[in-house]
C-alpha cells in the first residue's frame, strides 16, 4: 500500500477500516437473518434447509463466506487495537467522569460489546457452522437436504443456550445502534438530509435484526415452530 | 438559583511538575458569592493560600470572557462544567448548590502532559496548526468586500467552524483523548473558503499526520466532543475532514 501513503494506518484510515467492515458485517446479517426467518415458515424445516443447502453449495456464496471471515477477522483485530491506542492516548485517568452527560453508554462500550459479540460468536460457530462445513450434519429432511433445522431444534432444547443467544442478541442490539450510523459518519457521509434517515433507518435495522434473530431460539425452545 | 453565601468543599488535582505524583487535595471554602464566575471562586482559594503560605493552585486564564480558550478546568467529570456551550472562566458558582463538593481536574491526555497542578501542555495544538492551518498567499491591501462571491450557507458554515477557540475540551471529555473535533474544524474553517483550496487536500494530510504523531487517540464517533464544546462544534466536520482526507489519499496524485 506504499502507493497510498499511510492512508490505513492514520487514524481515520484505522476508522474507515472499521466502518467499511462494519457496514459488510451489517449487510451479511441481513442475509443471515433472512434465511434464518425461513424457519417461521413451519413446515418442518423444508424451506429452512433448501436456503441452507443454496447458502452451503452455491459458490459465489462460498466465496463470499471467505471475504466474510477476513472482513470480521479485520473488523475483530482492528477493533481490538483501537480500544488498546485510544486506552494508551490516556495514561492518567480521571477521578471523576460523567460521560452519560454527553454520550450513550453503548457508544463509549463498543468495545466491551464487541467482546461479548465474539465470544457468542464462538460458540456460535462452533456449534452450526463447524457441522455445516467440517464433520456434516447427520440427518436428511423429505427433500434430502441436509437437515439444519434438525441441529437447530436439537439445539435450542438447552435453556442455558437460548439464554446466551438472547443476552448477545442484546449486545448486538446495542452495538449496532452505535455501529450503524457510525459508520457513514466514519466514511464523511454527514448530511443534513440524509443523516437524520441513516439514523432512524439504523435503530430500525438494530432492533428489528436482534429481535429477529433472538426470537428464534425462544421459539424453538419453546416448541412453537416444529 | 441561591441568593446567599456558599459553603464548599473542593478536590482540586494539585501536581508539582510534569513528572511527580499528583493527587486530589481537599479545600474548605466559605462566604463564597453565587455571582462569582468558577475562575474568580478559584482566585478567592489562592488568596487564602497565600496568606496561609502555602503554594497557590495553578490553573490557566486569560481572557476570562469565553473567547480565549486557555481556561480548562475538567469539573465534577466534565470539561468546563455542568453547563453547556461555556467554558470555565464563564460558568458562575450560581450553577452549584450551598454544600456542593467539586471535583477539579486538569484535562487529561497523553499529548496534553501536566505541567502544574491543573494546567496542561496544549502546545501539541499549536503543532498541528503550524503543520497545515493556514494560507500561503500574500495579503497585500484588504479587498472589496464581495471580490471573492460566498454563499452565505458556506460562509456561515466556514464561521462555525472558525468558532474554535482551541480549549481542548473535546480532547479533555473524548473517551479516547481524540483531537478530531479540534482538527476537523481547523480544516473546515478553510476547506469551505475559496482562499482555502489551493492547499486544502495537502493540508488535511499534514495536519491529520502531526495529530497522529502528538499520541492523540482515534475518534469513535462517540459525538461527547460536540456535547462538550463550549461553541457547539459540529460533528459535521470530522465527516468533512474524513472525506477530505479520502480524496487526499485516494484521488490526489501527491501523498504527504
Amino acid at each position: 500500500m506504499a502507493s497510498f501513503g499511510n492512508a490505513f494506518s492514520s487514524s481515520i484510515g484505522k476508522k474507515l477500516i472499521m466502518g467499511i467492515t462494519g457496514l459488510f458485517l451489517i449487510s451479511f446479517l441481513l442475509v443471515h437473518c433472512f434465511i434464518n426467518a425461513l424457519i417461521y415458515v413451519n413446515d418442518g424445516g423444508l424451506t429452512f434447509n433448501m436456503g441452507a443447502h443454496f447458502m452451503g453449495t452455491n459458490w459465489i456464496i462460498r466465496a463470499m463466506e471467505v471475504v466474510l471471515f477476513a472482513g470480521l477477522l479485520a473488523h475483530i483485530i482492528q477493533g481490538f487495537r483501537l480500544v488498546l491506542q485510544n486506552q494508551a492516548a490516556r495514561p492518567v485517568k480521571y477521578a471523576v467522569t460523567n460521560g452519560a452527560a454527553n454520550s450513550k453508554w453503548y457508544s463509549r462500550s463498543m468495545g466491551l460489546l464487541g467482546t461479548l459479540l465474539l465470544i457468542f460468536l464462538i460458540v456460535h460457530i462452533n456449534k452450526f457452522w463447524v457441522m455445516s462445513r467440517f464433520t456434516g450434519i447427520p440427518t436428511t429432511d423429505a427433500n434430502g437436504n441436509h437437515d439444519l433445522f434438525a441441529v437447530m431444534v436439537e439445539t435450542f432444547k438447552d435453556p442455558l443456550l437460548v439464554v446466551l443467544y438472547v443476552l448477545a442478541m442484546v449486545s448486538l442490539a446495542y452495538h449496532l445502534l452505535h455501529g450503524f450510523s457510525s459508520a457513514f459518519q466514519t466514511l464523511g457521509w454527514n448530511h443534513k438530509k440524509y443523516t437524520p434517515i441513516i439514523k432512524s433507518v439504523g435503530i430500525w435495522y438494530s432492533i428489528i435484526i436482534s429481535l429477529l434473530f433472538a426470537s428464534m431460539p425462544i421459539a424453538m425452545y419453546l416448541g412453537l415452530i416444529k | 438559583m441561591s441568593t446567599g453565601n456558599m459553603n464548599l468543599t473542593l478536590k482540586v488535582w494539585r501536581q508539582k511538575n510534569t513528572k511527580a505524583k499528583g493527587g486530589l487535595v481537599d479545600y474548605k471554602l466559605s462566604e463564597i458569592s453565587p455571582d462569582m464566575s468558577f475562575l474568580e471562586m478559584f482566585d478567592v482559594l489562592n488568596e487564602q493560600l497565600i496568606s496561609k503560605g502555602d503554594e497557590p493552585v495553578v490553573f490557566d486564564h486569560d481572557c476570562r470572557e469565553g473567547i480565549c480558550g486557555a481556561c480548562s478546568m475538567y469539573i465534577d467529570g466534565r470539561p468546563h462544567g455542568p453547563k453547556d456551550r461555556v467554558t470555565t472562566c464563564q460558568l458562575h458558582m450560581r450553577s452549584f448548590k450551598d454544600g456542593d463538593t467539586i471535583v477539579v481536574e486538569p484535562w487529561r491526555a497523553k499529548a496534553f502532559p501536566v505541567i502544574k497542578d491543573l494546567t496542561v501542555d496544549r502546545s501539541a495544538f499549536d503543532r498541528v496548526i503550524a503543520a497545515g492551518g493556514f494560507i500561503s498567499v500574500n495579503t497585500g491591501n484588504a479587498q472589496d468586500a464581495n471580490n471573492l462571491p460566498i454563499p452565505k450557507v458556506q460562509a456561515d458554515s466556514a464561521f462555525e467552524a472558525a468558532a474554535c477557540i482551541g480549549c481542548g475540551a473535546c480532547v479533555a471529555t473524548c473517551k479516547n483523548a481524540s483531537a478530531m473535533l479540534f482538527v476537523s474544524a481547523k480544516i473546515s474553517q478553510l476547506a469551505q473558503l475559496p482562499q482555502g483550496q489551493p492547499e486544502r487536500y495537502r493540508r488535511v494530510q499534514s495536519m491529520v499526520a502531526q495529530m497522529d504523531a502528538e499520541g492523540f487517540g482515534n475518534c469513535t464517533n462517540t459525538g461527547a466532543c460536540e456535547a462538550e464544546c463550549p461553541k457547539g462544534i459540529s460533528l459535521e466536520n470530522i465527516a468533512r475532514m474524513n472525506r477530505d482526507f479520502y480524496s487526499a489519499k485516494f484521488v490526489s496524485e501527491e501523498d504527504i
